[in-house]
């Protein structure tokens, strides 16, 4: 098992009470970015323990992110359920709902599962809107929840304790909790037999891995966070339409996973950020070619990060510290 | 019976297209083992610069030939500029170019025309086939559609070039040290890709009007058709192109009409490939232990 080193625990704590303390520096309109940002970084995360651990390639997270959404809203609307049980009813969901996509998914391979993953994530949005159940589901002008309420509200250093101040701690505590659990999920022999499944599936099952077991339960946990990711987002947007989960979401979760850097748990806080705030830099150097700036953006990145932020930060930390390269500590 | 046999025939017809831009990612397939996903935008673009080229004066059949050799042009210089250097980079990392690029032809195409729909000429416009089970321009785009199909087999049968690309997309190793210089065929590959797009651009844009978006949904069909051909089978892509704009037609007529017919056709195709894995006419992926 690896652990942690000495050095990489007081960065951890030191970026926990940094973002424990940020509500006290930052407006109401740059807290709720940054909770989208922790929240993007879950969905990322998830997307991150099924392809980047994993290699099963998918291009349909979004339709995860939606069902998880979309839970949250209905058992707030029509259950009556406190907003912070969606939370784990959420998960739940995502879990089985990832389980059963999961298992067809074990006969498909790269680009195949691909394309079915795709089908997924462009379903997801026609079945919002389809007729028979905008009872439920709002049809296309979506749906609207209420706004979680702050527990208890107090006056901290000259800011106000209101509830977008909670909301966006306990977005960040659901974050650390979750990190911390993919961590503890790879670092592992569950995290070594989804990479020896990922590089030498053959070999891992002569090793006597049941990889259909272990592919088709990494599929559920990885929607549970992403689910997760999406209900989180129900309570922070208090708005859901079909058209918000667009494929583009799922594309975007993929840019994210793959410009933070495959298969590490803390890379999908850079990829988070990217996708959070790239599109407001494009938007920024030029008003009329807002895309065509953000993929120019992104093919550089890919260019001088091949590895993605992750990849080139490791990179840098062993060409300043040769002598600590990894010697296989497990 | 008459519908029966006209959703048929049109769905023949957008299956054509399906098959052209499908088999313009089985191209760049074959050589790279990659999914092209900006394919669609370029195809888009193409058609944008064919568009320019007849308002300035350009007879159809002109600037029809001139925007199939720009964009083959094209083709070859992202390969060369683009994509060689990142040779080595993780797949995935290529995977976000390509969407890179998505994301740049779509929003140059918006930006430079517009976002309102253009009308497209047809060649064909003029004339009647006689029948209401398909029309004129439906039939010109299958007639294309084979046409092409079949030079680019005779390219790749009986020229030594087609041989040469054959060889670097199939054991590049070997090929290179046969002499065939493989960077190269893969930029031809692109650039053929780019050409096959551009005319599967202008020739579906008379029926669904030229806009940015134009390619984003025939881009999903084309993918769904290259695979239930067999991803590395370039006639397999056409049919199954042919396939998948049938089932899409039957599909809306008759099961649940327009809402769900995409979701309905992608169900059936994913089911499909569940019991055929490599696609009708794909190889089997043999795997070396």
């Amino acid at each position: 098992m690896k652990k942690l080193s000495a050095n990489q625990k007081i960065l951890a704590g030191v970026a926990i009470a940094a973002a424990v303390a940020l509500p006290l520096v930052t407006p109401d309109f740059r807290l709720f970015q940054a909770s989208q940002v922790l929240i993007y970084a879950i969905a990322i995360l998830g997307l991150n323990l099924l392809t980047g651990y994993n290699g099963q390639l998918s291009v349909g997270h979004g339709a995860f992110f939606a069902v998880g959404a979309y839970s949250a809203a209905l058992l707030m609307n029509f259950a009556g359920f406190p907003y912070w049980t969606t939370i784990p009813a959420a998960a739940l969901i995502c879990l089985v709902v990832g389980l059963l996509f999961g298992l067809p998914a074990l006969k498909l391979d790269g680009h195949y599962l691909a394309l079915a993953t795709f089908a997924l994530a462009l379903a997801v949005p026609q079945l919002l809107k389809y007729k028979a159940f905008s009872k439920w589901t709002g049809g296309a002008p979506g749906i609207s929840i209420d706004k979680p309420p702050a527990p208890f509200e107090f006056d901290i250093f000259g800011r106000a304790f209101n509830a977008d101040v909670w909301l966006y701690l306990f977005t960040l505590g659901i974050t650390v909790l979750l990190f911390f659990c993919a961590w503890n999920l790879v670092r592992g022999r569950i995290g070594r037999t989804l990479v020896a499944i990922r590089d030498q599936p053959m070999a891992a099952q002569a090793m006597g891995v049941n990889t259909a077991i272990y592919k088709s339960l990494i599929f559920g946990v990885s929607a549970l966070f992403t689910g997760v990711a999406g209900a989180l987002n129900a309570l922070t947007v208090q708005y859901l339409a079909p058209d918000s989960f667009h494929m583009f979401l799922s594309v975007f979760l993929l840019v994210g996973m793959v410009v933070g850097g495959m298969g590490a748990v803390p890379s999908a806080l850079f990829g988070a950020v990217v996708i959070v705030f790239l599109p407001n830099i494009a938007g920024s150097i030029s008003k009329s070619l807002p895309g065509a700036i953000y993929g120019v953006l992104l093919i550089l990145l890919v260019y001088f990060m091949p590895k993605g932020i992750w990849g080139a930060l490791d990179r840098l930390r062993q060409f300043r510290l040769p002598r600590h390269r990894d010697t296989g500590s497990s | 019976m008459d519908l029966f046999v006209s959703q048929v025939l049109s769905g023949v017809a957008s299956g054509a297209i399906y098959g052209c831009v499908g088999l313009a990612m089985v191209m760049i397939f074959t050589s790279t083992e990659k999914i092209n996903f900006a394919q669609g935008e370029m195809a888009t673009f193409s058609t944008y610069v064919a568009w320019t080229l007849m308002t300035v004066g350009l007879p159809y059949w002109a600037a029809f030939a001139a925007t199939v050799a720009i964009s083959f042009a094209a083709g070859v210089l992202i390969q060369r500029t683009l994509l060689a250097p990142l040779r080595d980079a993780p797949e995935m990392s290529q995977v976000i170019v390509f969407f890179g690029l998505f994301l740049v032809f779509n929003s140059a195409s918006g930006a430079i025309w517009g976002y309102l729909p253009f009308d497209f000429p047809s060649p064909v416009k003029a004339f009647s086939t006689g029948t209401t089970l398909i029309g004129a321009h439906q039939l010109f785009i299958i007639l294309v559609a084979v046409l092409m199909l079949t030079l680019l087999f005779l390219f790749f049968r009986y020229t030594s070039l087609g041989l040469c690309m054959r060889a670097a997309a199939q054991n590049p190793v070997s090929a290179s040290l046969m002499g065939v210089r493989v960077g190269w065929m893969l930029a031809l590959g692109w650039g053929l890709s780019a050409a096959v797009g551009a005319v599967a651009g202008i020739m579906v844009a008379p029926v669904v009007f030229l806009e940015p978006q134009m390619m984003v949904g025939v881009l999903l069909y084309a993918f769904a058709a290259a695979l239930v051909g067999g991803i590395d089978s370039p006639p397999g892509a056409f049919v199954g192109g042919i396939i998948v704009g049938v089932l899409e037609n039957l599909v809306g007529t008759y099961l649940v009409g327009t809402d769900l017919k995409l979701t309905v056709a992608l169900v059936l195709i994913i089911a499909v490939l569940i019991f055929k894995p490599t696609g009708l006419f794909g190889s089997r992926r043999v795997a070396r232990v």
